[in-house]
C-alpha cells in the first residue's frame, strides 16, 4: 500500500495552524477562542507524529510528546474552562471585548 | 563594701536616677520623684566623701607621694598589641577633689530645685536630666582614657543642651540649647583631632601611659613628636593645642565663650550646676590632667593656655561691669573665673618652685565651685521672688529676703577676695605664681580681680541696696527651706573652703606643697580689691546719678562693653555673609540641582516614559496575541532571511 507523502502531512498540519490562529484573532466567544487553541496544539501534535514516523521511524520521542501534549491540553482545558466560568460569573458574558478591565 | 565598689557606685547611682525617673517617671508620683533623686545624689555624696577619705589618708598615699589609683580596667577596644581603648576608673588628687565638688554641688542642686522647680510642669523629667548629667560629669572626671574621657565629654554636652533647653516652649531657650551644643561640638572637633594626634604619637590613649611616654626627657615618642615642626610649633603642642581648643569650648573661653551667657536660659539651679560649678570647668580639668605633657613636652602650648586664661579672665570681667541681667552678670563672672584657673594653669611649669600655679588653678576650681553655685542659687531666689532677671526690678531687698542677703554677701566677699574668705586663699595662690610665671599675665590678673570685686559688688548693691526697702514688704522666703538649707552649706563652704591645706592633697607631682600667704603679695590685690568695693558701694549702694555720668563719660568703650564686644555680631557675620555665602549657598545649590536634581529626573523621565507607553496595556487579550504573533512572525523573518 502505498503511503501519503510527508508534503500532504505537513500542508494539513499547516492549514489546521493557520485556522486555529484565525479562529483565535476573530471570534470574540471565549470557548470558541480555547477551541482555535486546541486546533493549534493538534496540528503540533500532527507535525510530531509526522516527522516521527518519516524521519525516525525506530524511535518513539515524537509520540511521546505527542501524549505529553494532550495530557498538558486537557489540564489547561480544565483551567480555562474554570477561568471563563468565573470571569462569566463576574460579568454576565464569555465575550472577551468586555473583559478589558486590567489595563492602565 | 570595698573601696573598688564604692568608686563604681559613685558613677552609677546618678545614672540609676536618671534611668528610673526617666523610664519610669510617669508612674511615680511627682512629689516623690525629686525626693527619690536627691537621696540617690546624697548617697553619692557620702560614697565620695568615703572614697576621698580613704584615698587621701590610705590607699592613695606611698611615703609622702600620692598615686593613682586604678579600678574597674575593662579591656574595651584592642585593635592590636600596640593599641587598645581601655575603659576604667581612676582616683588621684584631682578626680578625687572633683569627685567632692560635682557630687557636693548636685546634691545641693538637687535639693534646691525641691523647692525652684516646684510645680514645673516636667519635674520628673528635669530630675532625669540632671540625673544623667552628673553621671557623665562623673564619669569624665574619672576616665582612665582620653577616649572614655570624650565619650562622657559629649554625654556632658548633652545634658547640658537638654537641661538649657529645658523649657522648650520658649524660643530663645530653644536657640541658646542649639547654640551651646554647635559651639562645644565645633570646639569638640579640635579635641578629637588633638587626641588622635597624640594617640598617632604615643601608641596609647591612655592618661598614664599617655604620660609616662611624653613627658619623660629622652623618651623615643617624645622626640618624635617634638622633632617636627610645623609653623613654628612641634606637633606635640599643635596636639595639645587642639585638645585645648576642646577644653576652651566647654570652658567658654575667648573666643569660643559665646554660648555661656546665652545657657542662662536654662532654670537657674541647672546654671548653677552645670555653668558655674562642674561642666565648665571641665577644660581646667583635661589640661590639669594632661599637665605634665604640656609642662614638659610643650611649655608653648601652656603659655598659649594662660594667655587666652589671662585675655578671657580680663575681657569677660569688663563685660560683666555692664551688663543688667543678673544671671548675665554671674556668667560672665564664672567665664571670668575659668579664666582666672587656666592663666595659673598656664603660668606653671615643670620642677620644682615652678609648680604652684597648677595647684593654684585647681585650689580656685574648688573654692569657686562653692561661691559660684550660691551666687548662682542666691539669684535663683530672688528671681523666684522677683519674676525677673533684670536689676532694675530689685533693690532693697535685703529686708524681705534676709538669707538670701547674707549668704550672696557672703559669697560676693570671697569671689572678691576679701581677706580669710575661701576665694582669697585661692586667689592669691594665682596672683603669687603668676607674678613668679610671667610679669604680664600678672597684671592683666590683677586688673581682672579688681574689675571682679567691683561688678560682684555692683550686683550687690544693685538687688539688696540701692533703693529704700518697702517697709510693708512680706517676707519672700518663707517655706522656701529646700532652697535655703543648700544656700546656708554652700555659703559654709565659701567661707571655709580656704582653710583646707589644699597643697598637700592637690600638686602637680602628687608631693604636697605648701601655699605660702606672703604679707607682701597680698597687699596690692587686697587693696585694689577693696578699693574696688568701694567704689561700687558709693555709687550702686543709693540711687543717684554718677554712674549714669560715667556711662556717658566712657561712651563708646561702654556701649561695646555692653553689647559684648559684638563678638557674636562677628560670629553671626561670619557664619551668615561668608561661610553661608561662600560654602553654604553653592553646596545647597549642587546638592538641589545636581545630587537631588539626578534622582529627580531620572524619576520624572520614568514617568514620563510610562505615560507615553501606557495605552499598550488595553486589556483586550486578542491585541496582545497579535502583539506576540507579530513578534514571533518578525523573529521568523530574521531567521529566514539570516539562514536562507
Amino acid at each position: 500500500m502505498e503511503q501519503v507523502p510527508l508534503a500532504h502531512l505537513l500542508i494539513l498540519s499547516s492549514a489546521l495552524f493557520f485556522l486555529g490562529i484565525y479562529g483565535f484573532f476573530t471570534r470574540r466567544n471565549m470557548i470558541t477562542m480555547l477551541m482555535s487553541v486546541e486546533l493549534l496544539l493538534n496540528s503540533v501534535n500532527i507535525n510530531f507524529i509526522a516527522f516521527n514516523k518519516y524521519l525516525y521511524p525506530n524511535q518513539l520521542e515524537g509520540i511521546f510528546f505527542t501524549l505529553f501534549i494532550i495530557a498538558v491540553a486537557a489540564a489547561e482545558v480544565s483551567l480555562a474552562i474554570a477561568i471563563i466560568i468565573n470571569l462569566y460569573r463576574r460579568f454576565k458574558t464569555i465575550d472577551v471585548e468586555e473583559v478589558d478591565t486590567m489595563k492602565f | 563594701m570595698t573601696l573598688d565598689n564604692i568608686v563604681l557606685l559613685i558613677p552609677l547611682l546618678p545614672l540609676i536616677s536618671f534611668l528610673l525617673l526617666g523610664l519610669a517617671g510617669k508612674r511615680i508620683p511627682v512629689s516623690l520623684s525629686g525626693v527619690i533623686g536627691s537621696v540617690i545624689l546624697g548617697t553619692a555624696l557620702v560614697l565620695s566623701l568615703v572614697t576621698a577619705y580613704d584615698y587621701f589618708f590610705s590607699i592613695g598615699k606611698q611615703g609622702s607621694e600620692f598615686i593613682p589609683y586604678l579600678t574597674a580596667q575593662l579591656n574595651w577596644l584592642p585593635f592590636n598589641s600596640d593599641l587598645a581603648i581601655n575603659l576604667g576608673l581612676v582616683l588621684d588628687p584631682i578626680s578625687v577633689m572633683m569627685l567632692l565638688v560635682i557630687t557636693f554641688v548636685s546634691t545641693m542642686v538637687h535639693i534646691y530645685s525641691l523647692g525652684y522647680m516646684k510645680g514645673e510642669e516636667r519635674f520628673t523629667t528635669y530630675y532625669s536630666y540632671l540625673g544623667l548629667f552628673t553621671f557623665s560629669m562623673l564619669g569624665l572626671v574619672l576616665s582612665t582614657n582620653i577616649f572614655q574621657m570624650y565619650i562622657f565629654w559629649e554625654l556632658v554636652g548633652v545634658s547640658s543642651y537638654l537641661l538649657i533647653g529645658f523649657y522648650f516652649n520658649r524660643p530663645s531657650a530653644v536657640a541658646a540649647a542649639k547654640k551651646a551644643f554647635v559651639v562645644t561640638r565645633f570646639a569638640d572637633l579640635g579635641f578629637l583631632i588633638g587626641i588622635l594626634m597624640l594617640g598617632h604619637g604615643a601608641h596609647s590613649y591612655d592618661f598614664f601611659t599617655l604620660i609616662e611616654r611624653l613627658s619623660m626627657p629622652g623618651s623615643s615618642y617624645l622626640a618624635t613628636m617634638t622633632g617636627v615642626t610645623f609653623l613654628g610649633m612641634s606637633t606635640l603642642s599643635w596636639a595639645l593645642i587642639l585638645v585645648f581648643i576642646g577644653g576652651a569650648g566647654k570652658s567658654a573661653m575667648f573666643p569660643l565663650h559665646i554660648w555661656l551667657p546665652d545657657a542662662m536660659e536654662g532654670p537657674t539651679p541647672v546654671s548653677a550646676l552645670i555653668h558655674a560649678a562642674t561642666m565648665v570647668v571641665a577644660g581646667v580639668y583635661l589640661v590639669a590632667r594632661l599637665f605634665p605633657i604640656f609642662a614638659v613636652g610643650a611649655p608653648d602650648a601652656l603659655t598659649v593656655v594662660g594667655y587666652v586664661g589671662a585675655f578671657t579672665a580680663l575681657f569677660a570681667a569688663t563685660i560683666a561691669c555692664t551688663q543688667t541681667d543678673i544671671k548675665k552678670v554671674l556668667a560672665y563672672s564664672t567665664i571670668s573665673q575659668i579664666g582666672f584657673m587656666l592663666f595659673a594653669l598656664g603660668v606653671a611649669g615643670w620642677g620644682p618652685g615652678k609648680t604652684e600655679g597648677f595647684t593654684a588653678g585647681l585650689f580656685h576650681l574648688f573654692t569657686h565651685a562653692f561661691f559660684k553655685a550660691l551666687l548662682f542659687l542666691g539669684a535663683g531666689a530672688i528671681i523666684h521672688a522677683v519674676h525677673s532677671n533684670e536689676m532694675k526690678d530689685m533693690g532693697g531687698l535685703r529686708k524681705s529676703m534676709p538669707i538670701t542677703h547674707i549668704t550672696f554677701l557672703l559669697a560676693a566677699l570671697s569671689i572678691s577676695g576679701f581677706p580669710f574668705f575661701a576665694g582669697f586663699f585661692s586667689k592669691e595662690a594665682i596672683f603669687s605664681a603668676a607674678e613668679q610665671g610671667n610679669p604680664l599675665i600678672y597684671y592683666v590678673g590683677l586688673i581682672a580681680g579688681t574689675l571682679t570685686a567691683f561688678y560682684i559688688f555692683r550686683l550687690y548693691f544693685k538687688i539688696f541696696w540701692h533703693k529704700t526697702p518697702d517697709p510693708h514688704a512680706h517676707n519672700h522666703e518663707k517655706g522656701m527651706w529646700a532652697m535655703l538649707v543648700p544656700m546656708i552649706l554652700l555659703a559654709i563652704g565659701a567661707v571655709f573652703a580656704g582653710y583646707i591645706p589644699f597643697g598637700d592633697f592637690v600638686s602637680a607631682n602628687g608631693k604636697p606643697l605648701s601655699l605660702p600667704v606672703e604679707l607682701s603679695h597680698i597687699i596690692l590685690p587686697v587693696g585694689l580689691g577693696i578699693l574696688s568695693i568701694v567704689v561700687a558701694a558709693i555709687l550702686y549702694r543709693k540711687e543717684n546719678d554718677v554712674p549714669q555720668r560715667i556711662i556717658t563719660a566712657l561712651g563708646g568703650f561702654y556701649r561695646a562693653a555692653y553689647q559684648k564686644f559684638y563678638i557674636d555680631e562677628i560670629y553671626l557675620f561670619i557664619t551668615k555673609k561668608i561661610v553661608f555665602n561662600l560654602m553654604g549657598r553653592p553646596s545647597a545649590w549642587f546638592d538641589r540641582n545636581v545630587v537631588d536634581g539626578t534622582v529627580q529626573k531620572t524619576g520624572s523621565l520614568t514617568l514620563a516614559l510610562s505615560h507615553a507607553i501606557k495605552r499598550v496595556q488595553s486589556g483586550k487579550l486578542q491585541a496582545y496575541t497579535m502583539y506576540f504573533f507579530g513578534g514571533v512572525l518578525l523573529l521568523v523573518m530574521l531567521l529566514l532571511y539570516k539562514f536562507i
